[in-house]
């Protein structure tokens, strides 16, 4: 009994001690994309994320930065909505069928159909 | 029916040429990856019509007749031709270019010079520095002749000043600031915008019903702010000269100093004169002022870009001296026997501003302006004295933030405000003081696709006006990607400032009716008022080129407009409209088009301004009630830098009502029209020279000045002035620059 008390005690403290309490956690990631309305379609998933404070999409560099409450949620949230838009990132591949629903000029990936 | 034909005509052409358009992507592979390229260019061969790409390597271009064949370049890559037979999409790879040979082909991209806000819910429209060029002249109220989102107006036969109005409604109710600091004001309003040398201007943006109400309560028909080129960005050597046969010369030259990587400092330093004595119309009396002035600006900028940190700091003197009436007129001694006079203005301006970006969460931000200035003009006009002096003190902190996320921005602040006045005025002295405290907020929202939406609620404590709110709301809303709904509302509140807003009161020996004039804020009640608005704005693509139609409707309701009243000749009179609410109608339609080098802008604007006098509902006086504007410009291509720029504005208005008067036995003046252009030679990037008329077809209001050859009578009059009373005028200038 003792013993029980005492892990529930810790439960909180490994919870949180996991990644430091951060209402403005800041993150830079690569997320595959080509142009002006994949930048649109990005941005816009990540806004779906509750949490996310921040978002903004480098054409030319593939990075996203991202500021975001990480008690309201997480940055594998925040890439799982990215790649469900049809966007790969360094953790989340699209789907084919997401990845064939973007736009022709937003087809970023080599192999040609 | 014809209309409905016309109509499926004009909507086949604009999907025909849709359909016309073919669109591609330009990349590069390196090491099996793909690359976009962005600023390589599209043109079609042996034709000076083309593109360049965008960030994502994208392209759209127009196809023409009988040619098939596209060229790409790319420095550092070889340049290829490819034929298009019916494709509408191409993705085409450029390679590396083997020889080390770079084939430079420069093709410069045009952006227009008046830009219009597509994004932003207000309704703003930019007018770039290279805008201001096609008009070579010379300071702020002559900056917007070449497009129609303000109407310039002569003030008066006497003084040569020009009064800029928008949506039918004079400067006064127009909040004009240099770089969000408020600037023609009070004291300056009539001659203030003169008091900013063109070169000066980095660009202008004109906002067109409501402004923001982090900008103050004042605003009421639109505002204009002028922003005066960085230090920064600046060239490190700027000389301009300019001179017209009415005899004004100009001189402007900017020098920037760098003083190290954070701090930079440019001065510039503004001098014009007339000393010809000019009068076309024979009437005796000097049709332009004999005048000088000195302007100098000493504008500091640091940034330190890593702490995100910029700070400006400001200092300005001007030294404004006009001599106008009688040809003759020397000194205040001829008073006696001739009509004439002076106005000597001093001004000096300071300000500091200090902007502080979070550079770890770059939507957090902090502005603070603290800004004081001093003006003081002692004049005479004949028998008239006049002196206004004011003091400033302007302080304005601003926070911006988020709620939640981007989409919903915040900005929240706090304003104080103090104006001393001291007037001297038909031999009485009225000292007045104004001081303001408020704080406002604004939130924004943007869905990123079709919507936004800005709300702002200010709350000032006034010590004249009281306590009061003030609402403001802008939204646009996207129809789908070329059709966009603007709409806006507010209120707006403004103490009249009677004699220095209305100083052609003194161009006359009209009697002063008002008996309360000395007490408190001239005896009438501060104005309020409330300002509709809603624009529509549609993209069109046609003849190869890209042009927006525009509609605008703004509509302005008074409670205690002030009216200057000049309906009895002889008389004036000023109080606040009891029998009504006076009502401003604005009605604009708008065509702008470019295609490659060259552009159009047509506008019709149509006003019903109507205020009720003591007898009874009339129109504004000397309103046009229509006009219409066109300007054409073109640049040819540019050669080694060298090339021509030409301009040319044809600017009509319509039927004017004028008050009763002993030289007019008619109520409605007749349209009139002017025609401006100009011709630019740039001899290379240092180097300019340009030439320009003004009032090319020569009209000229007979008789400006009513009684001109006994200015001693009562019904002596200059301020019934309907058209230009100068007739044509020409003018050269050249620029030349030191370039980084």
């Amino acid at each position: 009994m003792k013993k029980l008390l005492f892990i529930l005690l810790f439960i909180p403290t490994i919870v949180f001690s996991q990644e430091p309490k951060n209402k403005s956690a800041k993150a830079d990631f690569e997320v595959k994309g080509l142009c002006d309305m994949c930048k649109t379609r990005i941005e816009k998933s990540t806004y779906t994320v509750k949490g996310l404070k921040y978002s903004n999409w480098d054409i030319p560099t593939n990075r996203l930065t991202v500021i975001y409450n990480n008690q309201k949620t997480s940055l594998d949230d925040i890439k799982k909505v990215i790649a469900d838009a049809g966007h790969d990132n360094d953790k989340f591949t699209a789907t084919d069928e997401a990845y064939n629903n973007l736009h022709f000029c937003c087809k970023y990936r080599d192999d040609k159909d | 029916m014809i209309k409905r034909i016309a109509f499926l005509a004009l909507f086949f052409l604009l999907n025909y040429s849709y359909s016309q358009t073919i669109s591609g992507k330009v990349l590069f592979k390196d090491n099996g990856v793909d690359f976009p390229i962005e600023g390589a260019n599209i043109f079609w061969l042996n034709t000076n019509q083309g593109t360049i790409t965008k960030a994502a390597g994208e392209f759209n271009i127009q196809k023409i007749r009988d040619v098939k064949s596209l060229v790409i370049s790319y420095i550092g890559f070889k340049t290829d031709t490819i034929d298009i037979d019916d494709k509408k999409f191409i993705t085409h790879y450029l390679t590396f270019s083997d020889d080390n040979e770079l084939d430079e082909v420069t093709v410069s991209k045009k952006r227009n010079t008046i830009q219009r806000t597509y994004l932003m819910p207000q309704n703003v429209v930019k007018i770039s520095e290279e805008e201001l060029l096609k008009a070579a002249c010379c300071n702020l109220s002559e900056s917007f002749e070449t497009n129609p989102s303000v109407d310039v107006n002569h003030n008066d036969a006497i003084t040569g000043t020009k009064q800029i109005e928008m949506l039918g409604l004079k400067s006064p109710y127009i909040l004009i600031t240099e770089e969000n600091i408020p600037m023609v004001r009070g004291a300056s309003q009539t001659y203030g915008l003169g008091f900013t040398p063109g070169t000066w201007i980095e660009s202008i943006q004109v906002t067109k019903g409501m402004g923001s109400v982090t900008n103050g309560y004042e605003s009421i028909v639109g505002q204009i702010n002028t922003e005066i080129k960085k230090p920064y960005s600046d060239m490190p050597f700027f000389f301009n000269l300019f001179n017209s046969i009415d005899g004004r010369v100009e001189a402007n030259a900017h020098l920037k100093s760098t003083i190290s990587d954070k701090i930079q400092t440019t001065s510039f330093i503004h001098y014009n004169n007339r000393e010809k004595a000019n009068d076309k119309n024979g009437d005796k009396f000097l049709d332009k002022p004999i005048q000088d002035q000195l302007n100098l600006l000493s504008k500091w900028q640091y940034t330190d870009a890593a702490n995100g940190i910029v700070s400006f700091l400001n200092i300005r003197y001007l030294d404004d001296n006009k001599k106008v009436g009688s040809i003759d007129f020397n000194e205040k001694s001829d008073l006696s026997r001739l009509w004439g006079g002076e106005i000597f203005t001093n001004r000096f301006d300071s300000s500091f501003k200090l902007g502080y970006v979070n550079p770890k969460i770059p939507y957090q931000s902090l502005g603070f302006q603290l800004a004081y200035n001093f003006h003081d003009q002692e004049s005479y006009y004949g028998l008239n004295d006049y002196n206004i002096s004011q003091k400033s003190l302007f302080i304005n902190l601003i926070y911006n933030s988020i709620i939640s996320n981007t989409k919903n921005k915040i900005k929240a602040g706090l304003n104080f405000s103090s104006d001393s006045y001291d007037e001297f005025v038909f031999k009485s002295n009225i000292e007045r003081t104004d001081r303001s405290f408020g704080g406002f907020f604004e939130y924004s929202f943007d869905n990123l696709n079709d919507f936004n939406l800005v709300f702002g609620l200010r709350y000032d404590n006034h010590n004249n006006l009281g306590s009061f709110f003030t609402p403001r709301l802008h939204f646009r809303y996207l129809l789908n990607d070329n059709f966009s709904i603007k709409g806006s509302a507010g209120t707006g509140r403004k103490i009249a400032n009677i004699f220095a807003e209305n100083q052609v009161i003194f161009l006359s020996n009209r009697k002063n009716l008002n008996k309360t004039f000395t007490e408190k804020l001239y005896g009438v009640n501060p104005e309020k008022a409330t300002n509709l608005g809603f624009s529509l704005d549609h993209k069109v693509f046609l003849l190869g080129g890209q042009g927006n139609i525009i509609f605008d409707y703004y509509n302005t309701t008074f409670d205690n407009r002030v009216i200057i009243d000049f309906e009895t000749p002889g008389e004036f009179n000023f109080y606040n409209s009891k029998l009504g609410k006076s009502k401003s109608n604005s009605f604009q339609a708008e065509f702008l088009f470019s295609k490659n080098n060259w552009n159009i802008t047509a506008a019709y604007k149509k006003y019903d301004v109507k205020s009720y006098y003591n007898s009874g509902l009339k129109e504004k006086p000397l309103q046009p009630r229509n006009i219409l504007f066109f300007n054409y410009g073109i640049e040819s291509n540019k050669i080694n830098d060298k090339n021509w720029k030409f301009d040319i504005t044809y600017n009509r208005l319509g039927k004017q009502r004028l008050v009763r008067n002993p030289r007019d036995n008619f109520e409605l003046v007749d349209p009139h029209f002017s025609i401006n252009s100009q011709i630019t030679r740039v001899f290379s990037s240092k180097f300019e020279v340009y030439l320009g008329g003004e009032n090319i077809n020569n009209f000229k209001q007979e008789d400006p000045i009513i009684m001109a050859n006994n200015p001693f009578d009562p019904m002596f009059d200059a301020s019934i002035v309907h058209g230009p009373i100068f007739g044509s005028t020409y003018y050269m200038g050249l620029r030349f620059k030191i370039l980084n």
